[in-house]
Formats: C-alpha cells, sequence, structure tokens
C-alpha cells in the first residue's frame, strides 16, 4: 500500500483515492487506536505518508473535530472521508474505524469473566497510550515550528493549551476567546502579504 | 433481553451524542448517572467493570457505550448503543464539514485556516496532557512518549512497532 512520491502532489487531493484504500487506512487506525489520542497517527498516514489532505487542511479539521460534539477521531475520520470521496469516503472511514473496535470489544467481555490476565492486559494498554502521546508530540512539534515565526500563532497555541490543557477549562468558551483573535491576525496578516 | 429499554437507549446515548464536546473522557459521569442511577441497566460494579474492559480494549474510550448496550440487548442492543452514539455527532461533522468546504479558497476561509491551526495545535498539546492524566502512569509514560517522539522524529518507523514496544515495557514494568 506504499504510495510513491507523494510529497510532489501540489494541492493534495488531485488524485481519486480508492475507498479501498480508505478502509484499509481507517481500519488500521481502529483496531490499534488503545487509550485515545491516534490523532497523531491519522495525521502521519494522511499528511505525512499519504499527501491526501494538506497540512492546514487537516489541522484546520482537526479543531472542528475537536470542537464539535462527538469523539474526536470519529468525527476527524469524517472529515476526512469527506474530503477524499463525499459521502462514501465518511460512510467507509467511519464503519472502518468502528467495526474493528466494536468486535474487539465485545469478544474482551464475553471472555472477561475467564481472564486473570487482565491487570497485565490494562499496564500493556497503559503502554500503548503512552506511545500514542509520543505520536501526538511529534504533531505539536511539527506545528509549533511551522508557526515559529507567527507570534501571534504561537500565543494562541500556548494560551490554549495552558487554559484547556494546565487549568482544565472547557474547550468551547476558551475556543470561543481566543480563535476571533488568531482568526483577525491572519485575516490582516494576509492582507499584508497581498499588497 | 429488555428489548423495551431500546428506545430509552437510543434517547440516552443521542443526546450524549451531540453534547459530548471535548472528547469521550467528559462522558463517564453522565453515562454513569443514566445506565445505574437513572435507567438500572447495570449495577455500578458492572459499570467499573465494563470501564476496565473499555480501557484494554481499541477504539475510543466512549465505545463503553457499546458495552452497557449489550448488557441490555445483547447484539442488537450493542448496535443501538454504538449507532447512537456515532451517527448523530458525525452527520452533525459532516454538515459542518460540507458548508466548510464549500467556501474553500475564499479569503476568509484562509484566514480562519489559518487562525485555527494554531488552536488545534495547542488543543492537541491539551489532550495529550488528558490522556496522560486518565491513563497514564506517571514517569514511565513520559519517559516512553518522549522516546517515542524522538524515534519517530528520527527514523521511519512504523507506529505499530513503537505501540508494541510501549506495551512490552508496561507489561513488564508497570
Amino acid at each position: 500500500m506504499e504510495r510513491s512520491t507523494p510529497t510532489e502532489l501540489p494541492a493534495a487531493n488531485e488524485r481519486r483515492v480508492a475507498l479501498l484504500e480508505i478502509f484499509g487506512v481507517f481500519f488500521q487506525l481502529g483496531l490499534f487506536s488503545f487509550g485515545g489520542g491516534l490523532s497523531g497517527w491519522v495525521y502521519r498516514e494522511v499528511v505525512t505518508r499519504r499527501n491526501w489532505v494538506a497540512e492546514p487542511d487537516f489541522m484546520s479539521g482537526l479543531a472542528l473535530s475537536q470542537i464539535m460534539p462527538g469523539t474526536n477521531i470519529a468525527n476527524l475520520s469524517v472529515y476526512v472521508g469527506l474530503r477524499l470521496r463525499g459521502i462514501a469516503g465518511v460512510v467507509v472511514a467511519l464503519s472502518a474505524l468502528l467495526s474493528a473496535p466494536f468486535a474487539a470489544i465485545i469478544l474482551l467481555l464475553l471472555v472477561y469473566d475467564h481472564v486473570s490476565g487482565l491487570p497485565r492486559l490494562a499496564a500493556a494498554m497503559s503502554g500503548i497510550t503512552a506511545a500514542a502521546m509520543g505520536l501526538l508530540l511529534v504533531v505539536s512539534a511539527r506545528s509549533a515550528w511551522r508557526l515559529r515565526s507567527d507570534f501571534v500563532g504561537i500565543a494562541a497555541m500556548v494560551l490554549t493549551f495552558v487554559a484547556v490543557g494546565v487549568l482544565q477549562w472547557p474547550v468551547l468558551p476558551v475556543v470561543a476567546c481566543i480563535a476571533p483573535l488568531s482568526i483577525g491576525a491572519a485575516w490582516f496578516g494576509s492582507r499584508r502579504d497581498a499588497h | 433481553m429488555r428489548t423495551d429499554q431500546l428506545w430509552p437507549l437510543t434517547v440516552v446515548f443521542v443526546s450524549f451524542s451531540l453534547s459530548s464536546i471535548g472528547g469521550g473522557t467528559s462522558l463517564f459521569a453522565p453515562m454513569h448517572h443514566q445506565a445505574v442511577d437513572i435507567h438500572q441497566w447495570i449495577t455500578s460494579q458492572d459499570f467499573v467493570d465494563l470501564f476496565a474492559i473499555s480501557r484494554a480494549a481499541p477504539g475510543p474510550g466512549s465505545m463503553l457505550a457499546t458495552l452497557i448496550g449489550w448488557k441490555i440487548d445483547g447484539l442488537l442492543g450493542a448496535l443501538v448503543a454504538t449507532l447512537a452514539l456515532f451517527v448523530p455527532s458525525s452527520i452533525l461533522v459532516y454538515f459542518v464539514a460540507r458548508v466548510w468546504n464549500r467556501y474553500r479558497g475564499r479569503k476568509w476561509h484562509s484566514a480562519l485556516e489559518h487562525g485555527l491551526a494554531p488552536i488545534a495545535t495547542g488543543l492537541i498539546s491539551a489532550g495529550t496532557l488528558a490522556i496522560a492524566r486518565v491513563g497514564g502512569e506517571g514517569v514511565l509514560s513520559w519517559v516512553v512518549a518522549v522516546g517515542s517522539a524522538l524515534i519517530l522524529a528520527r527514523f521511519a518507523v512504523h507506529p505499530l512497532f513503537l505501540l508494541a514496544a510501549g506495551a512490552a515495557i508496561f507489561a513488564v514494568m508497570g
């Protein structure tokens, strides 16, 4: 399933991505999405490796997924699926994402009373979660590096992180306060560039 | 089997689907309240067991809903609960994303896109912290996380390899 030289595609999504390929990526993501936090893996598969969606496009979809109700990873699958193949892409991405976990979680429930190794299994899951955190750190570092000369962008990023991450304030009001400033700066910044 | 409970099950999870902003972890307390106290679908001990199972299984943590559905009406209940939790929010995202895509290329669209990107980055970093709080095991989690990040940034390894390594390290040391 390795794609050749995707970096040369100009605006991504010029190529029609096969539904089977979308299914493959999201099935794999669902199967291995232990402990949450696999947005980092989606980024790697969809942006870095396949160039299906351009980076700013993906990040705005990610922001949308986090602002809207629902599970982040499911929302992100809807966004990417739509971007690639419209409604068919949405249905394929979402069902691929959920089918393996649906079967796995019921199987685990059925054997739950017969296994004694669940604590060890849970410990292993914490290890998977920790490695998934590493994937997220890579996304944060990449996007932060891209913002390095954009002071307003850095301020918006740090403020969001402190308010939601450190202080644990609710996402929606925080974004509602910071987004207008950040978007306003992007608007005036792009106008200045145009002149 | 309590097929008569499928309608209340649908109502409960559809409302969760449309109100759960900020990811699945914000759902556990209200889920417990509805499933144990109000509808008495399961006992409090059941809930703790199901939570442990959902932590050990792949998929979003909110798939705890699938298990609650299973307890109510087997496979049918599991399907109903899962669809009720994931479909309404997905439809909402679908329509918002469609509007979003329609105006691609406009100046205000690219201003929105560039203005939202740093906020998404901040939210990802915040999400990493939240995951560490819920599922993390202190220092070891961060060591594995930073180690994986450095390896990923430097070498072309498959993330699965890192997830497996993380699992092995924790199974031995945890």
